[in-house]
């Protein structure tokens, strides 16, 4: 639970448009000797809310769904893509609609054949109000016809703009050019639903014994809490260059009780790892732990709409003061990267400039924010005092503790600490009943926007309510541009070198437990990760 | 007894129903909702979740709502797993929960009992305070403790036991749970015990029977056991249907996939239709066991009368 | 000279009759308590550990939210029990020094276990007396209430609570007590209904003896046994229940600290600094090892059958 953003993974979109014959599928260098038996068992972080790709949300769903299921296309780490149930794809001259050219050889797990009229099915429902898909508005983002109006109740979710044109090709019509839309296949929401399967069993049919699936794997058990086993699909397409043929997902939220399951020898991929741990088992299994940037940034987020928030002054002094290489070296520890702006730097094709205050050392840094507390009128006499609000989490906890003490030690603010429940926390940040709260943002797809946009005075997220009309106005022209990172730049510079509307700490990192025997194992920014390119190597 | 029996079979209801109606709009009191998430949903989106869940209609609508399902055994859908109901959820985890849970209290009762009957009588002496040691030990060392100790001893140390998980019950994955679960109690019968024990050690018709010269055996089973038990008994009941309902800590260390994580994690989530559909079960257990406790009072003093 | 040493003999002895007739139950049972070692060992360590709840602190240089930087640096090294740092516990994983932690944590212990064992055996004590001994329709109600709060989703109760009236150590109490007097009920309403029919209550019933004097001065005394045997069982249960509370968050607010959550702090670094579990720990067992001792003499020494 350390972090609880729901995240889109999957969904890249950024603008490159790059062609590969590559095929997911498990490729073992020669030399490699593979195990007789090829069964894996990864943690699955909690248990996911739903398994039904059109509804799912967060990532343990997402998760499982990699395995289950496969959309027209595929992403590998690099954002490329690559061929899934699609075999290829047109656009018509002002790129709004796509047809794509299916493989007559993919088949769901109970043999029948997946057909263009699976896909039309499974866009359909997922914006058709009584499926109530929390992610119905990915639909939206694209601009495919008439989804916003079938979400807000308007029109059928027979209207939307897909069509079979026959068995092996689908055609999506879009209102407006979205050079991305392609890259956005890969994600769940726009997975093909088997329609025989949903309208014999109803909902019922995500259950085992029901459930029929198109990717490398089909459901063979599901104990809620306890485990979900999955066997290979011999229908899927590619099943001759499957590997593993059996996956346990285990769904464990706590990563210390992760860590005594891969100890004992009960899990061979763990979700992620306890950060007190990090530096004893980096000494004593070196190999095992791998930790790999992750696209997101932690940070402190200000109320805007209180004194002495508003005023930037304070708002820097609180950021320079915090020093971040002792949080991600000694607090977290576990390689995080500090973070001086607010987009992650391995943000696809995106090179902000450095802010000045990531060049100071911390001594610099401590006497600028002296000096402007002083100005903003705050001294020994009159300190500053506010509550510093975070959600119930070990690493939070101990963020939070550290980086009050900096404050108080460098600037004599008195900070009253405040952990909330998630629930609880997620109210009062939303109404604004705060003045600095601890926040977190994985982006949802690997290009500069899905962070920038987070600040834009409308965003239903911006909870610090931080408000700037030029900065608003660039990102809003970005959207139309062809290459936007001019824009980019200058948000970012303003965000934070000139107003400092929130306090960036860390950028994210996935850490997680690989046992060495388990091979084809590749970490990326999207946390892209497919059992079927792994395999087992004798041991 | 009979007319006793049918009296509080009659009892229950109510009581039920005042549980159910307090409990359903005090959960509503909490902040947030089983959909508030980090990312913000579109207005129109959310919009057609609540329509799907009832959550657009006033309150008093949803609790009819909710007891009109409930009259038909409908516990309703579960708002943290989507894909199952309460129905299937508690169907699933319940068993679970019980088994670790009879297990663990058939041995806390055998070892609590024992501990306290032996401490009794050998009142004050090194082997009271030994035995009583040994009992206080599980209750010192709180489960959160004793789960992860366990399982680094006997999974990863010595390699005897699986660190986690169920499958159905299989012996293996039923020890640690039931050695997590049961040593607190042991601690807490023990001591109940014993000091009921002494006190009747203590009364008239004990004295009567040892002056008597009956042997020590068949005084302590014949005449004192019984009585002696009293406390004990009123003390099992709720004690009963908090073990067979799980911990929340053992659920999360072993992952059993059983009830106990349900009420807490019900809670966090505001799951409200899970919370009320353990709140339901306990209440039943708690109400049938303490019915069940007032009998075995009458049957253990039948001077007891209702 | 007879006389008067026989003068003197009955003087004593009218002395010593004097002093049976004066020697109240109280002073009876004071003077069992006394002739219990194990008791008196566990009375003297507990009031030692409450002394150096509240005065250790003072011997330290640190300061409970004090972080040591230097020792951030690296926990695993110099986070280590020694005496030249200072840190005579060690410290925990931000740096803090565990030994003025866990005298800090203590008294929110001590205080959240006493405070709310206290609640719930005057409450818990007087409804099951007065159920028990009324009997009947009254018995009935007051039982089916105590079954509607041991079923109530104590979770949401602590929630709601807590966001309602803000976070105040004060509400830990409440919320504890709230539940914990529920058994204690239970237990002493089984016992008062065993009581009632003894020979010595009837009698005081026949003599015309108040149903509140009754309770008072002749049901409740003879069920303190078993009433003290429970209230020391509470006292642990309380601490442990705090830091399940703290442990979702709920409870005792950082940087203040209880036992509890030192404890659930220490057991997931067990294994690579053992330090960090095993002070707190050592106290907590320590400090319910007495308890259990002394409620057992307390016990021992109450009862009025035993003389």
């Amino acid at each position: 639970m350390v972090i609880r953003n729901s995240i889109l993974t999957g969904a890249l979109l950024s603008l490159t448009l790059a062609t590969t014959t590559h095929l997911h599928a498990a490729t073992v260098p020669a030399g490699v000797k593979l195990a007789e038996k090829q069964e894996i068992i990864r943690g699955g972080g909690s248990e996911p809310a739903t398994l039904d790709p059109q509804k799912i949300e967060g990532t343990p769903g997402s998760l499982r769904a990699r395995d289950l299921f496969e959309g027209l296309y595929n992403l590998n780490g690099d954002g490329d893509l690559i061929p899934g149930v699609a075999k290829s794809y047109t656009a018509n001259d002002d790129n709004t609609i796509y047809t794509f050219n299916l493989r007559d050889n993919a088949k769901w797990s109970n043999g029948d054949k997946v057909t263009a009229h699976d896909f039309v099915y499974g866009f359909q429902r997922a914006v058709d109000p009584a499926t109530a898909s929390p992610y119905a508005w990915f639909i939206e983002i694209p601009s495919i016809t008439n989804a916003s109006d079938i979400i807000a109740g308007k029109k059928p979710a027979s209207s939307l703009g897909v069509k079979a044109l026959d068995d092996y090709t689908f055609e999506v019509t879009l209102e407006r050019p979205v050079p991305y839309f392609v890259k956005m296949t890969a994600h769940q929401t726009m997975f093909p639903a088997p329609k025989k399967v949903i309208e014999k069993f109803g909902s019922d049919w995500i259950k085992p014994g029901n459930i029929v699936s198109n990717g490398a794997y089909k459901m063979d058990e599901w104990v809620v809490n306890e485990k979900m086993v999955f066997t290979r699909n011999t229908h899927y397409w590619n099943d001759a260059e499957t590997i593993i043929n059996k996956v346990t997902i285990l769904p464990i939220e706590s990563p210390a009780v992760e860590l005594t399951r891969f100890q004992a020898g009960e899990m061979d991929v763990s979700y992620e790892l306890p950060n007190d741990r990090f530096k004893q088992l980096k000494r004593d299994i070196p190999d095992e732990v791998i930790i790999t940037p992750y696209l997101g940034t932690y940070y402190y987020q200000f109320n805007t709409t209180k004194a002495p928030y508003d005023d930037v002054r304070v708002r820097k002094a609180l950021s320079y003061a915090i020093d971040r290489d002792v949080i991600t070296k000694f607090v977290t520890g576990v390689g995080e990267i500090p973070a001086y702006s607010f987009t992650p730097e391995i943000v696809n094709g995106f090179n902000p400039a450095t802010p000045d205050y990531a060049t100071w050392t911390q001594a610099e840094r401590i006497k600028k924010a002296q000096q402007l507390m002083t100005e903003a009128g705050y001294g020994k006499n009159n300190p500053l005092k506010f509550n510093l609000l975070y959600n119930t989490n070990e690493n939070h906890k101990k963020i939070a503790i550290a980086i009050a003490a900096m404050w108080k030690k460098n600037l004599g603010v008195e900070v009253k600490l405040e952990n909330q429940e998630w629930k609880t926390y997620l109210e009062n940040k939303k109404a604004q009943n705060f003045e600095v709260a601890r926040a977190g943002w994985i982006g949802d797809y690997n290009e500069a926007s899905t962070m920038l946009d987070l600040l834009t005075s409308s965003h239903g997220n911006n909870d610090g309510k931080y408000s700037n009309p030029k900065y608003d106005a660039l990102l809003n022209k970005a959207k139309t541009m062809q290459d936007p990172s001019a824009n980019y730049n200058q948000a970012e510079a303003i965000a934070i070198q000139q107003d400092m509307a929130v306090a960036p700490i860390y950028q994210y990192v996935n850490k997680r437990l690989v046992k060495s025997y388990v091979g084809g194992y590749q970490p990326n920014p999207e946390d892209n990760i497919y059992t079927r390119d792994m395999y087992i190597i004798a041991h | 007894m009979i007319v006793f029996i049918i009296k509080r079979f009659l009892a229950a209801i109510p009581t039920l129903l005042i549980l159910i109606t307090v409990s359903f709009f005090l959960m509503r009191l909490a902040p947030g909702n089983p959909f508030s998430s980090d990312h913000s949903i579109p207005a129109e989106v959310l919009a057609n979740i609540n329509a799907k869940y009832h959550l657009d209609e006033p309150i008093l609508t949803q609790y009819f709502y909710y007891l009109g399902g409930l009259l038909q055994g409908d516990l309703g859908p579960s708002f943290r797993y989507k894909d199952f109901s309460i129905n299937e959820l508690m169907a699933q985890s319940f068993p679970v929960s019980a088994e670790i849970g009879i297990w663990s209290f058939l041995v806390a009762l055998l070892i609590g009992v024992g501990c306290g009957v032996i401490a009794a009588l050998k009142q004050n002496s090194g082997i009271d305070h030994a035995v009583m040691a040994f009992a206080n030990l599980g209750m010192v060392l709180p489960n959160f403790v004793l789960a992860p100790l366990c399982i680094l001893l006997f999974s990863i140390y010595l390699n005897w036991l699986p660190s986690g998980g169920w499958n159905d019950g299989a012996w293996p994955y039923l020890i640690m749970p039931v050695i997590a679960m049961s040593t607190s109690y042991i601690a807490q019968i023990a001591r109940i015990t014993r000091g009921s024990m002494i006190e009747t050690m203590h009364a008239n018709f004990i004295r009567t029977a040892r002056a008597k010269g009956l042997p020590m055996s068949h005084i302590i089973f014949r005449h004192a056991l019984r009585p002696a038990l009293l406390p004990v008994v009123s003390y099992l009941g709720p004690v009963f249907v908090a073990i067979v309902t799980g911990s929340v800590i053992v659920d999360v260390y072993f992952s059993t996939g059983g009830i106990g994580q349900h009420f807490i994690n019900g809670a966090l989530n505001r799951d409200y239709s899970m919370v009320m559909g353990v709140t339901i079960l306990i209440g039943t257990l708690t109400i049938l066991f303490n019915a069940i406790v007032d009998i075995l009072y009458a049957v253990i003093d039948p001077k007891i009368r209702y | 000279m007879f006389m008067s040493s026989k003068l003197q003999t009955v003087d004593a002895l009218i002395s010593t009759d004097a002093d049976i007739d004066g020697r109240s139950l109280w002073q009876d049972a004071r003077r069992r308590f006394f002739a219990n070692h194990a008791a008196i060992a566990s009375l003297i360590i507990l009031a030692c550990i409450t002394c150096i709840s509240l005065l250790g602190p003072l011997f330290s240089q640190w300061h409970y939210e004090d972080i040591d930087w230097e020792a951030l640096s690296d926990i695993s090294l110099l986070g280590r029990p020694s005496i030249e740092s200072g840190h005579y516990f060690g410290t925990d994983t931000l740096g803090r020094d565990i030994f003025v932690r866990t005298m800090q944590g203590g008294q929110i212990s001590l205080l959240v276990g006493i405070l709310g064992s206290f609640v719930a055996v005057v409450i818990g004590t007087l409804y099951g007396a007065i159920s028990g001994y009324v009997g009947g329709r009254i018995d009935n109600l007051m039982m089916r209430f105590l079954e509607i709060l041991n079923s109530f989703p104590f979770m949401f109760f602590v929630i709601i609570l807590m966001t309602v009236f803000g976070r105040h150590i004060f509400l830990i109490f409440v919320a504890i007590g709230a539940i914990s007097w529920l058994d204690m009920a239970r237990i002493v309403r089984g016992q008062t209904l065993a009581l009632k029919n003894k020979e010595f209550i009837e009698a005081a019933h026949a003599c015309g003896v108040s149903g509140l004097q009754i309770i008072l001065r002749h049901i409740i005394p003879n069920l303190l046994g078993i009433v003290v045997v429970y209230a020391t069982l509470l006292v642990p249960n309380m601490i442990i229940l705090e830091s399940f509370i703290s442990f979702l968050g709920l409870g005792v607010q950082e940087p203040m600290t209880s036992w509890g959550a030192l404890i659930s702090e220490g057991a997931i670094t067990m294994e690579i600094a053992v330090w960090q579990l095993a002070w707190p720990l050592a106290f907590l067992v320590l400090t319910l090892f007495c308890f259990n001792f002394l409620g057992d003499g307390l016990r021992d020494a109450l009862d009025p059958k035993d003389r």
